[in-house]
């Protein structure tokens, strides 16, 4: 068996999920190929080349390939695959977005967002919003997988020594073409790979109210998310939100601050090692999973917490 | 140009889930059933489109079992013109769903697919991507902007860092994420009316495609639970607890 990921990446730096990925093609087995498609990508191939159990790195690097554009990676992907028992991607929003349009290609039905490795053709993943966990099993002849990277353990980033080869095929399809983007520029640590998060829900009353738990954030070296309430009551950007519809985190310390608990909001972070809640209504459903609740008004809690901590 | 719009009927979102005893899946019957919320944007982004005057018709499309046309209906009292309904079992895989659409695409030829970036049942987040790549199409996923001009359109993606803005050629498919807008309820005149809206029912042999499953599920368990801990009395109470007991600070 041979396993290819397709690297996540920006082309300038190696997104961590990728690493998780590893962990997962690991449990698989057999050897493990990283494609870096991109422009001018070559300090990433670098990277990629450095992970533990990694053998061969393919780079391909092209113009269209920048940006992650689906309709040029895809086909790439395609004619690459033969000779591949499984192609994997981190489930970020870019290997979301480019791996159905591969299986399509191929006409294999991917399975999204897997959780465990069970055996070479079978993996659990969560369904509705995770209140229930699937094992699914593949015969397709390929295994086109995405992997949530919160599931899994990060691979060492350093250690390997694969062997870096250009691949061709690439081409520009002439459908989509990248105009700009508006990334959020944050000092903190990346929300889906940071050891302590702290988020904030409707009980924030208002986006200016966040900075009081940035204060927290930057004493704990945390980062700061959002439930889908305070996202769409126009608080934060979108990019903040926490639970089934926005990213997935499993710190090592989740603070939950005016956060009810919806089911769509737990799916994305009941994973975390240590749950902490702070609401003011004792009944919010957030309590019933987490290590440590307070009932206070998180007016009064959030900055005593900021000044506890010195 | 034509607007079509593939909607899922999936549990309704308020719904606590529940899995079967016998782990064969979740508990569907007599479970309150809604429009998959996303679907919900993409129908209403294609109905502002139409009153903006950008498009001339909007189709609703189903597959599933019969009570799909309920489905629907309410996509039809929300105000798109017509419905389809391709009559296939509940679990469909998105492989299949994405093949009758690219058969539906054939003969309806809209400019646009609007469609719900993922159901909230398999989670799968699959379908969009895949009819396009079936359909040598452009596609927008995960999208809160669009603006069309001419022949192409632009639209504001939502990913990990932030925002991403992209110029895609039409015909295209977009998956809508829950920013693009917030969807209308439908009143009851036009609930009344939507009665009257035409609706097609066909089955997935007559569109010739094969929707055997390639996946099997072999169980479906519950997640482990999380136990519940304790309640702190105070601020001090809770640093104490996290740095000296749990010592994650």
């Amino acid at each position: 068996m041979s396993i290819l990921i397709l690297a996540d990446h920006d082309d300038g730096q190696l997104a961590p999920a990728t690493l998780n990925t590893v962990t997962a093609a690991t449990q698989i087995g057999g050897d493990i190929h990283i494609l870096v498609a991109g422009d001018a990508s070559g300090e990433v191939a670098k990277s990629a080349a450095a992970i533990a159990g990694v053998s061969k790195v393919l780079t391909a690097d092209d113009a269209a390939l920048a940006h992650g554009i689906a309709e040029n990676v895809a086909p790439l992907i395609q004619s690459l695959a033969s000779g591949y028992s499984h192609l994997l991607a981190p489930a970020t929003t870019t290997g979301k977005n480019i791996m159905p349009r591969v299986a399509a290609l191929l006409d294999v039905m991917q399975i999204s967002d897997i959780i465990k490795v069970e055996s070479a053709d079978s993996f659990q993943r969560p369904i509705y919003a995770g209140n229930a966990i699937a094992t699914v099993t593949s015969q397709e002849a390929v295994k086109v997988v995405t992997v949530r990277s919160t599931a899994f353990e990060a691979a060492a980033a350093e250690g390997g020594s694969a062997a870096i080869e250009a691949a061709s095929g690439s081409a520009d399809a002439g459908l989509s073409s990248y105009v700009k983007s508006e990334l959020s520029s944050s000092e903190r640590p990346e929300l889906t790979s940071a050891p302590i998060v702290i988020s904030g829900g409707r009980g924030m009353q208002d986006g200016s109210n966040f900075a009081m738990l940035e204060k927290v954030a930057d004493k704990l070296g945390a980062a700061v998310g959002a439930s889908r309430a305070a996202v769409d009551a126009g608080f934060v950007p979108n990019d903040y939100q926490v639970g089934q519809t926005g990213k997935v985190v499993a710190p090592d310390l989740y603070v939950a601050v005016g956060i009810s608990g919806a089911i769509q909001h737990l799916a994305g972070m009941k994973d975390s090692k240590v749950i902490v809640a702070i609401n003011k209504d004792e009944e919010a459903p957030i309590f019933q999973i987490a290590d440590f609740g307070l009932v206070a008004d998180l007016f009064d809690a959030v900055p005593e917490l900021e000044s506890s901590l010195g | 140009m034509k607007v079509l719009v593939p909607i899922k009927r999936v549990i309704d979102y308020n719904v606590k889930v529940r899995v079967k005893a016998d782990n064969t899946g979740v508990e569907l019957a007599n479970v309150k059933m809604a429009m998959n919320p996303f679907d919900e944007i993409a129908v209403e982004e294609a109905l502002r489109l139409k009153e903006a005057g950008g498009a001339d018709e909007v189709v609703a499309v189903s597959i599933g079992p019969s009570q799909n046309q309920e489905t629907i209906r309410t996509a039809l009292a929300m105000g798109a013109d017509r419905g389809i309904h391709i009559e296939a079992p509940h679990e469909i895989e998105p492989l299949a769903v994405a093949k009758l659409l690219k058969e539906v695409v054939a003969r309806e030829e809209p400019g646009l697919v609007f469609v719900g970036k993922q159901a909230i049942d398999d989670d799968c987040n699959q379908t969009g991507q895949m009819l396009a790549a079936l359909l040598g199409w452009a596609q927008g996923t995960f999208v809160s902007g669009i603006e069309i001009k001419g022949d192409s359109a632009n639209v504001v993606r939502e990913v990990d860092g932030g925002l991403e803005h992209l110029e895609i050629k039409m015909p295209a498919v977009v998956t809508v994420d829950l920013r693009l807008n917030e969807p209308r309820y439908a009143s009851l005149p036009n609930i009344m009316k939507a009665k009257k809206k035409p609706l097609d029912s066909m089955s997935a042999a007559d569109l010739g495609v094969d929707i055997e499953p390639r996946l099997t599920i072999t169980r479906v368990e519950e997640p482990p639970a999380r136990a519940a801990g304790i309640k702190v009395s105070d601020v001090a109470e809770l640093v104490d607890k996290l740095k000296n007991e749990a010592k994650v600070i």
